[in-house]
């Protein structure tokens, strides 16, 4: 269980202090896949950043299967089990997928079927893959898949994904939409997935809609669908401001 | 007699254990330890008073290696040493060499080493060296190598130079002539740390039409130290030519690349990229979220791009 009490982000700039997250209160029950969705700017993506670490909230407690973990790292955090895939991840010279994988698995003699499985889980081939340069001669979309397998290789028990459909062709998508499903049916993992994606949020057992800094709605798909169609098709701000006036 | 901390240099310079096969020389605070000639590979001393040796490699040798390493045990010591390589045509061979010094002492030492190649008609070499450099006494470990290599028609040479640790102070210079389809690839990997100094200057003459060469160098530069590096690629035929100079900054060091290309043939086809950069911050971050260290993750990153 991942429990999140009153946090706030704000952030000073020249222009003024900006809230990002405004006393937000969650809390995760295990083995559930959530989806966090909302407009791009909304907080989504800070919010699940403070779940692992990658940035401090000014205010607020992060409770993990009871432990406090508000004042912990990012390295703790990780070997507590919690992981995070990247939206944009980072590109390493001189590291290969194979050397990712077996970072990520904690196992140094990680056999090469294992990083195949993974691997395939994600749409791409061992053989083609396993000792190239996670570098520049990637695609974007090759990065996201291996950012993808290496939390697979990770096997933590609560996985944060951050767009993990951004920059991946529709082919490799619907091969990932079902390695998530099967996830969420094997494991009693919990993840969490920022996404746009309706095949993804049809996943979910709970999706959290996160706008302005705050938890606008929550429930199942069949229930917060019909309000985030009525937000993008219906609701231009200047159509609605004037029946309602 | 080859002692306990020799055999750890020899093991770091040339992966070197036990007894190796193949033609070897040794040579230890200025001294002979070992040499073995063999059917195809001819080591000798040389014969014009220079201090070093000849190495004579017959034609169609292929599959044989050579270990030529050089180790350092004494403080307070210089030596400048000449070893020529004659390489017959059609060979495939590999040539270790390498020098380790273990100072103890509070003074210098030092090892500037002159190596010439004089690689035959459509013969492979791989040429790896390795300096590394130890001791607990404060005094200065210096090593200034040279090689310059002349690649006849068809030939090739694969060069690798590894510095990690230990050299206070290095300027290496090294010149490949490629000739006809001659084809010449350095790949170079430099660590410095505190207050070491590395130079490296590098020449490629592609004169030979067809001629290729490419020159991969990555660095880290720790602590308060330097490094100069200034790649030269000169083409005169149709050729190609790529530098590449990788680097990565820490601490307070300074680092400086300067990279020319000259053509003197419209055909000729050079190019030179050059990047300085620090450990990118997402980088630590996603080896932190993958449950290393922050520490863990840096030498990881260091570890892979100087792999």
């Amino acid at each position: 269980m991942l429990e999140l009490k009153h946090i706030s982000y704000t952030v000073s700039s020249p222009e003024g202090t900006q809230t990002i997250l405004k006393n937000v209160s969650l809390s995760l029950p295990d083995g559930r896949l959530i989806v966090f969705t909302g407009p791009n700017g909304g907080g989504k993506t800070t919010l699940a950043k403070i779940i692992m670490g990658l940035v401090t909230p000014t205010e607020g407690q992060i409770l993990f299967n009871g432990e406090d973990i508000t004042g912990l790292g990012i390295t703790e955090r990780a070997r507590r089990g919690i992981s995070y895939g990247f939206q944009q991840p980072p590109r390493f010279k001189g590291i290969t997928v194979r050397d990712l994988l077996t970072i990520a698995s904690g196992d140094e003699k990680l056999p090469k079927d294992r990083c195949c499985h993974y691997l395939t889980q994600v749409g791409l081939c061992a053989n083609d893959y396993l000792d190239r340069e996670v570098d520049v001669s990637l695609s974007g979309g090759e990065v996201k898949r291996i950012e993808i397998a290496t939390l697979l290789a990770r096997g933590s028990r609560f996985m944060i994904f951050d767009e993990p459909e951004a920059g991946i062709d529709l082919w490799s998508f619907a091969r990932l939409t079902e390695t998530f499903e099967q996830l969420h049916r094997n494991h009693d993992a919990t993840m969490v997935i920022i996404s746009h994606q309706e095949r993804i949020i049809r996943l979910a057992d709970e999706i959290i809609v996160v706008s302005g800094g705050e938890l606008l709605h929550r429930g199942s798909a069949d229930e917060v669908f019909p309000l985030i169609m009525a937000n993008t098709l219906g609701a231009c701000p200047v159509l609605t401001r004037k029946e309602n006036g | 007699m080859l002692n306990e901390i020799d055999a750890a240099l020899l093991q770091k310079i040339a992966d070197l254990t036990g007894k190796p096969v193949g033609a070897l020389n040794i040579r230890k605070d200025g001294g002979c330890e070992a040499r073995q000639s063999t059917e195809h590979i001819k080591i000798d001393a040389r014969t014009d008073g220079k201090q070093g040796i000849d190495i004579h490699i017959l034609d169609g040798t292929k599959g044989e290696k050579c270990y030529i390493p050089v180790i350092i045990g004494k403080s307070d010591y210089a030596e400048m040493v000449y070893n020529d390589f004659y390489v017959g045509e059609d060979c495939d061979v590999e040539i270790v060499a390498g020098c380790g010094i273990h100072n103890s002492g509070c003074d210098e030492a030092r090892h500037d080493g002159v190596h010439t190649f004089h690689v035959g008609k459509n013969s492979h070499v791989r040429y790896a060296e390795k300096h590394y450099g130890e001791g607990d006494g404060g005094g200065t470990n210096i090593m200034n190598p040279q090689t310059v290599v002349y690649l006849d028609e068809g030939a090739s040479i694969q060069m690798e130079t590894v510095q990690i640790r230990g050299i206070d102070s290095t300027k290496r210079y090294t010149k490949i002539v490629c000739g006809k389809g001659a084809e010449a690839l350095i790949t170079e990997r430099l660590l410095t740390h505190g207050s070491q100094l590395a130079e490296s200057d590098m020449e490629i003459v592609l004169d030979g039409e067809d001629s290729k060469g490419r020159v991969i160098s990555r660095s880290v530069a720790q602590d308060r130290s330097r490094q100069v590096f200034r790649p030269i690629v000169i083409g005169n035929d149709r050729c190609f030519g790529h530098v590449q100079c990788d680097a990565i900054i820490m601490g307070e060091a300074k680092i400086e690349a300067v990279p020319a290309i000259t053509a003197n043939s419209t055909e000729a086809q050079l190019i030179h990229e050059a990047a300085i950069g620090k450990i990118a911050g997402d980088q630590l971050l996603k080896l932190q979220t993958l449950g290393l260290t922050e520490e863990e993750s840096e030498d990881r990153i260091l570890k892979g791009f100087l792999a």
